[in-house]
């Protein structure tokens, strides 16, 4: 018998704290998860892979014939199909990761009504899938680069921290989303509004070097359009981004985060009675 | 003095229904309403939702290498009980203590996905119950011989038969190694010889020294794998005891209810308390239009079932009909299967039912009525007859339910040229 190992069950009050031993514990998990996502999906479409190459391609052309070619918005520089699509790679990572770790609770119900395990683990490694479908499609830019003969300048060794910084936000949000709704299910209503109207806020189809200087610090209170800037600038090496603007995103997602880790934690409790 | 390995005290588990009753989620749109509403309400009626104790005051030890088999009839808190241990649901009060890894299996091939291959499932499920990779790797070919798949473990799952999959899913459960494992009701799926197989692998994780705690509705098992028992009725104990002495109280009490039932029954004014529609009384009829509580096999029965109460609306009545051993045969609604609703002036129900194709036995009815914002009234027990005859085949071989099965289907047996 192992005496050292004593689990108490109780209801449980307050707030929760993460139990990152019990994490670490299940750390499998959180890839095989994201990898039967990946694996399902791509064993169900018939392009497969092509997925999620052809989805940013094609926005991208529209968007680059509408903004670019008809709306003559500035490009900074660099070619409008390498502005768009250095944008929408980081925007389509947070927009599709998001969504499905929305989702991830209640499509995973019936998982969580037979087994335990660490419920974080659900909308986590649904961020994860979608962080492998980004690499794919980061694949598409390299190409683009060679193609228009683009060279990636010294500020791509900061690339790896804006990662990080979509991949936390895009968790973040799906923490309290996810959480949301189980317990709520008109909450599926309200994300592709949330996406749709988040795309037109952030600076995905234009440079955000449009908006005025006066709204600039309001306007990084979104924390997508400090990354995206800070996408292109590591990428494209077009303007140093606002520093003070992407901290204030930084902080922005690591509230959010904060307390959607927490709120997450206070419902998993009922998730098997609600789902 | 040693520990108990497991150690429950006080357990209970609270479930509220929703006002609505009818309604299964909440919309965060109701509740910001709702809020409003309540803004401008002066007096604000707690409108009390109905709360049901599924698991109450429940308190039991249980020792290191114990046996346990838990029994009850349907809605007596035994899953309850298993998903507080498991972690699954949390409880309402009390506490339980349990010193060492626990697995349990409340269903087989939880985490299955149709598409992946067999290969695929069996480390995403075996990762979902708790295994790591390099102990599903090395007991992968273990679990692929004893689920006796090896030819298939490149296609996917859903080509595989249903006989495969719960051996798969069998199989890979069967392997976790955990000091104490909690099985519910899982034995129920395959066919006779997988099921002798799992129960034998059941008895050799027994006698391995291991703890278990076993939900089944299958008498037979309880007493071959478990040493003492648990009877739970509305989810608080009622007895305990070793295994034997527990199933044949349990059944000796199955029939009495059976004994003390009659044609007509009216409900106690005590029983609808508080209820705003209701069943009053029940009769039973054959036929003939005589009154009846036996039956042959293939006979008709006619309910008229006496109503009470406003329904505020239409309405429409159900029924269920267990077994003997509590098992849930069949259920018949008139508003999902029949789209027949009621209107509230209706007093008095006909529920015809039959051919009954049932094997010799006794059955319980349960009757139900729902209105359009909720299940005012669940009537357990509401009557009981039983088939005295089942003789469908060219033979006078009676087929009783509880050694042949609670139906039986047409069948012929002849020789292939």
């Amino acid at each position: 018998m192992n005496t050292e190992h004593v689990k108490v069950i109780r209801k449980r009050h307050g707030l929760i704290g993460v139990d990152f031993n019990e994490l670490w514990r299940y750390r499998e998990l959180f890839w095989f998860l994201a990898l039967r996502d990946i694996l399902v999906r791509y064993k169900q479409t018939v392009i497969g892979i092509a997925w999620s190459i052809l989805q940013p391609l094609f926005t991208m052309v529209v968007f680059s014939v509408i903004f670019g070619n008809l709306g003559k918005f500035p490009s900074d520089g660099v070619p409008y199909p390498i502005l768009t699509f250095a944008a929408l790679l980081p925007w389509q990572f947070f927009a599709h990761s998001m969504s499905a770790s929305s989702q991830s609770i209640v499509g995973s119900a019936s998982i969580i009504s037979k087994v335990y395990f660490p419920r974080l683990i659900i909308p986590t490694s649904a961020v994860i899938s979608g962080t492998i479908d980004f690499c794919i499609s980061f694949v598409i830019l390299i190409g683009m680069m060679v193609w228009y003969k683009i060279v990636p300048t010294a500020n791509i060794v900061y690339l790896p921290l804006f990662v990080l910084l979509t991949f936390t936000a895009a968790l973040a949000v799906g923490l309290w989303l996810s959480a949301l709704n189980a317990e709520f299910r008109d909450v599926f209503y309200v994300v592709p509004f949330l996406v749709q109207a988040g795309q037109y806020i952030s600076p995905v189809a234009y440079s955000s070097s449009i908006i005025p200087e006066k709204w600039k610090l309001l306007y990084s209170l979104n924390p997508m359009a400090g990354v995206i800037d800070g996408f292109r600038w590591c990428i494209l090496g077009t303007a140093t981004p606002n520093w003070t603007g992407i901290i204030i995103s930084a902080v922005s997602v690591l509230v959010i985060f904060i307390g959607g880790l927490l709120y997450f934690r206070k419902m998993e409790r009922t998730f098997a009675d609600v789902i | 003095m040693e520990k108990p390995i497991i150690s429950v005290k006080n357990l209970g588990k609270r479930y509220l229904l929703g006002m609505g009753g009818g309604e299964r989620y909440r919309a965060l749109r109701d509740v910001m309403a709702n809020t409003v509403k309540n803004l401008f309400k002066r007096d604000i009626k707690n409108e009390n939702p109905r709360e049901i104790w599924a698991l109450k005051d429940v308190t039991f030890d249980i020792w290191a290498g114990e046996k346990v088999g838990i029994i009850g009839r349907n809605g007596a808190g035994k899953s309850t009980l298993l998903k507080i241990l498991s972690e699954i649901t949390e409880p309402t009060e009390g506490e339980a203590y349990i010193h060492g890894r626990v697995a349990s299996l409340l269903e087989v091939g939880t985490g299955f996905h149709p598409e992946l291959t067999g290969k695929e499932n069996i480390f995403m499920n075996g990762a979902i119950l708790g295994m790591r990779r390099a102990e599903i790797k090395k007991k992968f070919d273990e679990i692929v011989a004893f689920a006796e798949i090896e030819r298939f473990l490149d296609t996917p799952v859903k080509r595989y038969s249903s006989g495969m999959y719960v051996r798969l899913a069998f199989s890979v459960a069967a392997h976790l190694e955990p000091e104490i494992l909690m099985v519910d009701e899982v034995l129920a799926v395959g066919d006779i010889a997988f099921q002798k197989k799992c129960l034998g692998k059941m008895s050799e994780v027994a006698k391995g020294g291991r703890t278990v705690i076993f939900v089944s509705h299958n008498m037979g098992a309880i007493r071959s794998l478990c040493q003492t028992a648990i009877r739970l009725d509305k989810g608080q104990i009622t007895q305990k005891g070793t295994a034997d002495e527990v199933v044949r109280n349990y059944e000796g009490q199955q029939v009495r209810i059976l004994d003390e039932s009659s044609y007509i029954i009216e409900r106690s004014p005590d029983e609808v308390k508080g209820k705003s529609f209701y069943v009053n009384r029940v009769e039973m009829l054959n036929e003939k239009g005589e009154h009846a509580m036996a039956f042959r096999y293939n006979d008709k029965m006619t309910l008229i079932v006496d109503l009470a109460g406003e329904p505020g609306g239409y309405f429409f009545p159900e029924f269920h009909i267990y077994n003997e051993l509590g098992q849930f045969v069949a259920c018949g609604t008139a508003g999902p299967y029949h789209g027949k609703y009621f209107s509230s002036k209706v007093r008095k129900v006909r529920i015809e039912i039959g051919p009954l194709t049932i094997t010799s036995g006794q059955y319980i009815i349960l009757l139900s009525l729902v209105t359009r914002s909720d299940r005012t009234d669940t009537w357990e027990n509401a009557a009981v007859f039983t088939i005295v005859e089942c003789q469908p085949f060219a033979t006078t071989w009676d087929i009783p339910t509880f050694r042949e099965g609670v139906c039986v289907l047409q069948q012929s047996f002849s020789e292939v040229e």
